[in-house]
């Protein structure tokens, strides 16, 4: 089968920086991948190249089996893999409604792509998609500024799986939750696998990546330094490699 | 009752209209009946659509998270260009679009700048307001240009309604707003402005175009200025040089007072026409009250920092109150 996700020989350069060394990485459909490794070893990197946030200086990116040009985020949107940060990509200010909708807002009429919001789908379709992730919130029209840390995960997982993600990717979601918050984020993590969705899931919590991945990659200096599946591994054995 | 006191708490245009109607009261009584008669209202309300627009512009851009300090030349930039067209025999309407296209190439460029060198708009917008004054100066000639006499000036002036209540002028105000509102409340591109100024970071990695999302709001900002700025040229009968000097800060004033985040990502069109009555109320209402009118800026300052002050109390008040979550 071809995988959902291959990387092929991906480099890239900061100016000076050389953070990532000749990268490649295949992810089979449906499998959670784990994406460890020390500060500044290249993981956000990496996902941002699959994000279309930045480019890669040289190799191939395949979704699909077919060579991508993730030029913008919409790119890697429209292609099915939609990231959440480790700063929440969710609008504080903003209702839980319309960020859920941020950027793919149903638009009863309009021209050139601008024109008035499906409100009532906007507010209906929100709630159904929040139900789906069994998070239980007041009101569509709450505003994201009002919810927990991971409640707001929830919803960015929510929209994730309402627009029909073929992976997500989260990069440290876990980030400055409490562990019950995190136990939550965790749960969804799970409850992506249910559903058949590819994840890359990057956390400093070893514990965390083995209690919802299939498979550890550690990276170090912008290489890939480890991979397994969770099965042939232990988490001695991946704090000791990176 | 929570719920209501958390609505009114989260919508602190709110706040400033009770305000409005309270200020109204007590200059209707200060002034023996006359502030809310129909000669005085005549008179505030054929001022409000002038700077009622400019606050508008200001507030949707400051929604996006950036400023425009170069309103206020911009506001006698384009009448004074458009009148300068007429005055060389050009007829009205080419003259007043060309007027406009330079209000809006001065918001294109402001955003531009602003973007491209990733510098704050603060900069760019202050450096604007002196390049824009100084060529307004400088097309002028020294001498304000002659209008010609049959121009239709009716289209804006007219006083219309019962009792000539208000001009035409208050006509195209309600229909900027209303558009302005719409916009900003009920089309997607509202919601790309609202994330884009709330957490540019969040709404980039969502795919908004934020750039254009920004360049579009400078555009409209300025084209409204200098929108604004053709109706008082018309309403004055000449294009004086010097009109709308510190309107960029009353503009600013207006959206923060209806509650305009600085921050970006927070006000309402509602908010900043609120605001700008306020600020027009508070000019008639002291003259009315024979106070000496030197307190108008006093009073002016005082209402901006109080509402910020006001308004981020109400803020955090308001999200304490949360109307229980079923967990
Ligand atoms: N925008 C940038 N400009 C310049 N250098 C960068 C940029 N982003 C990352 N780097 C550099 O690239 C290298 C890899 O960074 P990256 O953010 O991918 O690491 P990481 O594995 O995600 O680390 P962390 O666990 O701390 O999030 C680091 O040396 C970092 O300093
Ligand atoms: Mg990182």
């Amino acid at each position: 089968m071809t995988p959902i996700i291959e990387c092929r020989g991906l480099h890239k350069w900061y100016s000076g920086v050389h953070a990532l060394k000749d990268i490649s990485l295949s992810v089979p459909s449906g499998q959670v991948v784990g994406l460890v490794g020390d500060n500044g070893a290249g993981k956000s990197t990496l996902i941002k190249l699959l994000s279309g946030v930045h480019q890669q200086d040289s190799g191939d990116i395949l979704i699909e089996g077919k060579v991508a040009k993730l030029n913008s985020p919409k790119d890697a949107m429209r292609l099915g893999i939609e990231t959440i940060y480790q700063t929440s990509s969710m609008v504080p200010t903003m209702t839980i409604a319309r960020n859920l909708f941020l950027g793919r807002e149903p638009i009863r009429f309009g021209i050139g792509g601008i024109g008035f919001l499906d409100q009532a789908r906007m507010r209906e379709e929100s709630v159904q998609a929040i139900a789906d992730v069994d998070l239980h919130l007041r009101s569509p029209d709450a505003l994201v500024g009002e919810l927990s840390g991971g409640q707001r995960q929830g919803v960015a997982i929510a929209r994730a799986m309402h627009f029909k993600s073929k992976v997500l990717v989260l990069d440290e979601p876990t980030n400055h939750l409490s562990v019950k918050e995190t136990n939550k984020v965790i749960g969804f993590v799970r409850g992506l696998k249910a559903q058949g969705v590819t994840g890359i899931f990057i956390s400093h919590n070893i514990q965390h990546v083995f209690q919802c991945c299939d498979r550890i990659v550690g990276m170090a200096r912008g290489e890939i330094v480890f991979d397994k599946p969770v099965d042939a591994t232990n988490i001695d054995e991946v704090i000791e490699v990176l | 009752m929570k719920r209501l006191l958390k609505v009114y708490m989260e919508k602190p245009e709110l706040a400033a209209g009770m305000l409005l109607i309270l200020l109204a009261i007590v200059f209707q009584f200060r002034s023996n009946g006359f502030f809310l008669s129909p000669d005085n209202l005549r008179g505030v309300l054929g001022l409000i659509p002038e700077t009622g627009m400019v606050a508008i512009g200001v507030t949707l851009l400051m929604i996006s998270g950036e400023f425009d300090l170069s309103v206020g030349s911009v506001f006698a930039l384009m009448p004074m260009v458009a009148g300068k067209l007429m005055e060389g025999e050009m007829a009205f309407l080419p003259a007043v679009l060309i007027g406009l296209a330079v209000a809006a190439g001065i918001g294109l460029l402001n955003g531009l700048i602003t973007l491209r060198f990733g510098i704050p708009s603060f900069i760019t917008t202050l450096g604007m307001l002196f390049i824009a004054r100084s060529l307004t100066v400088v097309i002028s000639g020294g001498f304000p240009p002659l209008l010609p006499d049959e121009l239709p000036t009716w289209l804006f002036t007219q006083f219309i309604g019962p009792g000539g209540l208000v001009r035409v002028s208050f006509l195209w105000f309600v229909l900027v707003a209303v558009m302005a509102s719409a916009l900003l409340s009920l089309t997607n591109f509202g919601n790309w402005v609202k994330s884009t100024g709330g957490f540019l970071e969040a709404a980039a990695s969502l795919g908004i175009p934020v750039r254009s999302v920004k360049v579009s709001c400078f555009v409209i900002s300025s084209l409204l200025a200098g929108f604004a700025g053709l109706i008082q040229v018309l309403r004055l009968g000449s294009p004086l040089p010097s009109i709308g000097e510190g309107l960029e800060l009353q503009a600013v004033a207006a959206a923060v007072i209806g509650g305009t985040a600085l921050t970006g990502g927070v006000g309402t069109v509602l908010g900043a026409i609120i605001g700008a009555l306020l600020i027009r109320v508070i000019d008639n209402g002291l003259v009315l009250s024979q106070v000496d009118g030197n307190w108008f800026k006093f009073a002016i300052g005082s209402l901006t920092i109080l509402a910020v002050i006001g308004n981020s109390w109400l803020r955090r008040t308001a999200r304490k109150i949360r109307v229980e979550v079923k967990a």
